[in-house]
């Protein structure tokens, strides 16, 4: 055999942050265990180059309000645990989520604006009911955001919970908030790997350590901007591997509420034939940007159908498997 | 690889005779690197240096086309790792594979649907591209009768499976001369192969059973014995190794040149996937990572669909913004008293918006802003689709001569330009409509003007 192929490995200097969330009870929270991601020397799952520490986890989306607005498919399967977010959260647990994301709706089922007392009873009755560390995602309105996450960082202080999402006109009071109580946040920008670093750069500004940050670079669905995101992620990968400071964040992608939204999983009649049956489809279709965006750099997907939650599960531990 | 201005220089005779019209031979090197003149403007060049700079200016990874006709397709010739460098050219042909030992009616059951099966999206037409037929029975007769029989039902392009070359020549011979795929020279096989694949004109994969070395000892000699259309199967089938193995040789063609491993790859994402959600995502990492065919082992349209939607997707040209013509675009013959909605000249969601309003059989009037190929939600963050750029559309499109009255329906997503655009345009009304496209046929029902 004439000699042996050289495989070509590129030779990277920077490495991903790691971040630990959640805190247990010696480090001043209450959670059983605690869940680190990042500490990437390579691109995804190319182990004859690098290591790759920690593997991406999964989170599973609650909401605080019952979700009526979410697709027929996701209803059926969750059935009623999605009237109590304690519940869904320990389904969730149970479903062999690492992290639970819970979304504050900001109103309730009657239309009514949320308090911050509502919103805290109901973070702490979600941090009771499940050991996992645990992401609180605001109504996305910046006053909102800023009223009931910072009620959530004090009710919550200690925990190492996830806040967010700090945007480049609204970051400063949630950044404030998890810094004076021990949280990390989460930075989110609109696709583009400038405005990802520029935010970084400002939040690490306010003295926030970079180890408690985590940086969403907003996610496009399959068919809905997907390659937007995935492409912007290579890059933000890239960057960090070449040993660009302020891109070297983990990356979370919203792929359950993104991929829900569309009309591919919500729509059972009135589509073409050729779509096929709703429910096969709308779960390949979280499936699929799930695994697209894993395999450009995700570290935390956030998930909402619970057989996605097996596939993707499945599919981390084969890409893991050296 | 491209040669640079000076290695083409070593090659050429250096006497700066001028008679390429260039002063030096460097200068015409130069040229020749920036690919603004033809070689054959040296009358010296030698032989060998001709020779050297042609496979120097061949693609790094072999374009190879399969079938004929309407349904040709073709595949390598890619030229970056990233889509972003600068974009992924062919895309993977989406295959089914049938098994000659399966019941005859199911076979051509199969056969016709992954004919028949095509799915619109943004305006364009989705196929599967392939068949591939396996010899399961391990009997020449057996293949050949389930090809020909195949055959009459479609004229899709075939990827022939077996491991014996007198079973392929068997099949080529019923084949109709569409130009299919043989599959696989081993190190067993593989001068039986090519002689089938010579005789046959045809493209032949290559499969490896011990990683990259075989392979390319194995590509090295089916060249030398005169074949150059060449698939490559590097064996791997589980996720991870796959992954570092199509990675590996993509990186070998385009960053190192590396001839014996140029040619596009086979794979198998149903072969070691204990379920159909396996397979898809397998599937969905071959999209994105490097592969040329995906033969598949199930097909349901509720995975198709999704995968060749990710296909399309990941083979977008990231350096243009798709978008349509701004201006005024009419749905079921609107009138001085239809609705008249607004949005982005994003493809995606003028396409999406479209086809809502379509689909809702009520007259309406959309209006699309030039807001520079950016969805919503985008090109408001980036202020392309504000107050002012609505304003100017509503006013240079004259879209009110068409109309009885002055409402504008504005994306719930910028509800917030509603204040701000009634100042720009005295006497309309702004109306707040949908946040998402799939709510606008609800929307339209209750609309009042």
């Amino acid at each position: 055999m004439p000699g042996t192929v050289e495989i070509p490995k590129e030779k990277w200097t920077g490495a991903i942050r790691q971040v630990t969330l959640g805190a247990t009870a010696d480090q001043g929270g209450s959670r059983a265990r605690t869940v680190t991601v990042g500490g990437e020397t390579t691109l995804p799952f190319l182990f004859f180059e690098g290591a790759i520490p920690n593997p991406p986890v999964i989170a599973l989306e609650v909401q605080d309000s019952y979700p009526a607005d979410w697709s027929p498919v996701l209803l059926q399967a969750w059935g009623d645990a999605l009237r109590d977010p304690a519940t869904w959260a320990r389904k969730a647990e149970e479903l062999g989520a690492d992290l639970i994301m819970l979304r504050l709706r900001g109103v309730n089922s009657n239309g009514q604006l949320t308090t911050t007392a509502q919103a805290t009873a109901t973070v702490r009755a979600v941090l009771q009911a499940t050991g996992l560390p645990v992401i609180v995602r605001g109504p996305g309105q910046a006053e909102r955001d800023n009223e009931l996450l910072v009620a959530v960082a004090e009710a919550a202080a200690g925990e190492r919970l996830a806040l967010g999402l700090c945007e480049d006109k609204n970051y400063r009071t949630i950044v404030a908030a998890a810094l004076a109580h021990g949280h990390l946040v989460i930075a989110s920008s609109p696709i583009d790997v400038n405005l990802a670093k520029q935010l970084n750069i400002l939040i690490s500004d306010m003295r926030m350590p970079l180890d408690r940050v985590l940086m969403d670079p907003t996610t496009g669905a399959l068919g809905y901007g997907l390659e937007y995101t995935y492409s912007v992620m290579e890059r933000l990968r890239i960057a960090a591997l070449t040993g660009d400071s302020m891109t070297q964040q983990p990356m979370i992608c919203f792929v359950g509420e993104e991929s829900w939204r569309q009309k591919e999983s919500r729509a059972a009649s009135g589509v073409p034939a050729q779509w096929g049956d709703l429910e096969k489809r709308s779960v390949t279709w979280e499936i699929v940007t799930a695994t697209t965006l894993l395999e450009s750099g995700a570290d935390i997907v956030v998930l909402r159908h619970p057989k996605t939650v097996g596939v993707i599960r499945n599919t981390i531990r084969k890409l893991m498997a050296q | 690889m491209a040669l640079s201005g000076l290695e083409i220089y070593k090659l050429l005779p250096k006497t700066n005779c001028k008679e390429c019209g260039f002063p030096t031979c460097l200068a015409f090197a130069m040229k020749l690197a920036a690919k603004q003149v033809e070689l054959d403007a040296c009358p010296y060049v030698s032989a060998e240096a001709k020779e050297a700079l042609s496979a120097a200016a061949a693609p790094p990874i072999r374009l190879i086309k399969l079938g004929s006709g309407r349904r040709e397709f073709q595949i390598g010739n890619e030229t970056v790792l990233f889509r972003h460098e600068k974009t992924f050219f062919n895309k993977p042909g989406l295959a089914l594979r049938i098994k000659d030992t399966e019941p005859a009616e199911e076979i051509t059951a199969k056969v016709e649907t992954v004919h028949t099966y095509g799915v619109e999206r943004v305006g364009i037409e989705m196929t599967f591209n392939a068949i591939a037929i396996e010899n399961a029975s391990g009997d020449a007769d057996t293949f050949a009768r389930t090809v020909a029989a195949a055959r009459a039902k479609t004229d899709l392009p075939f990827v022939l499976m077996s491991n014996r070359a007198e079973a392929l020549k068997a099949a080529l011979a019923q084949e109709g001369g569409h130009k299919p795929l043989l599959y696989a020279a081993t190190v067993e096989n593989w001068e039986a192969m090519a002689e089938v694949a010579k005789a046959g004109g045809v493209s032949l994969a290559v499969r490896s059973r011990d990683g990259l070395d075989e392979l390319a000892d194995l590509t090295t000699k089916l060249s030398n014995a005169g074949i150059a259309d060449l698939v490559l199967d590097p064996g791997s089938r589980d996720l991870a190794g796959s992954l570092a193995q199509l990675t590996q040789i993509r990186r070998l063609a385009l960053k190192k040149n590396y001839r014996p491993l140029g040619y596009p790859i086979i794979t198998f994402p149903g072969e070691v996937a204990s379920s159909e959600e396996e397979e898809v995502v397998a599937a969905a990492q071959y999209v994105a990572k490097y592969a040329g065919i995906i033969v598949l082992d199930h097909f349901d349209p509720a995975v198709a669909y999704p995968l060749l939607t990710l296909r399309l997707n990941i083979y977008t040209d990231p350096q243009k913004p798709i978008s349509v013509d701004p201006g005024i675009y009419e749905f079921n013959h609107p009138g001085a008293d239809s609705p008249l909605l607004t949005t982005t000249n994003f493809s995606l969601t003028y396409f999406s918006v479209a086809g809502e309003l379509d689909g809702s059989g009520i007259p309406s009037w959309l209006l699309v802003c030039d807001a520079e190929g950016m969805s919503v939600l985008t090109a408001w963050a980036a202020g392309k689709f504000d107050a002012e750029t609505i304003a100017k559309a509503v006013k240079t499109t004259g879209v009110a001569e068409k109309l009885n009255h002055r409402k504008l329906t504005i994306p719930g997503h910028v509800a917030v330009l509603s204040g701000e655009l009634e100042d720009e345009l005295p006497g309309w009304e702004i109306q707040v409509g949908p946040r998402e496209a799939v709510d606008i046929p609800a929307y339209l029902k209750v609309w009042k003007q």
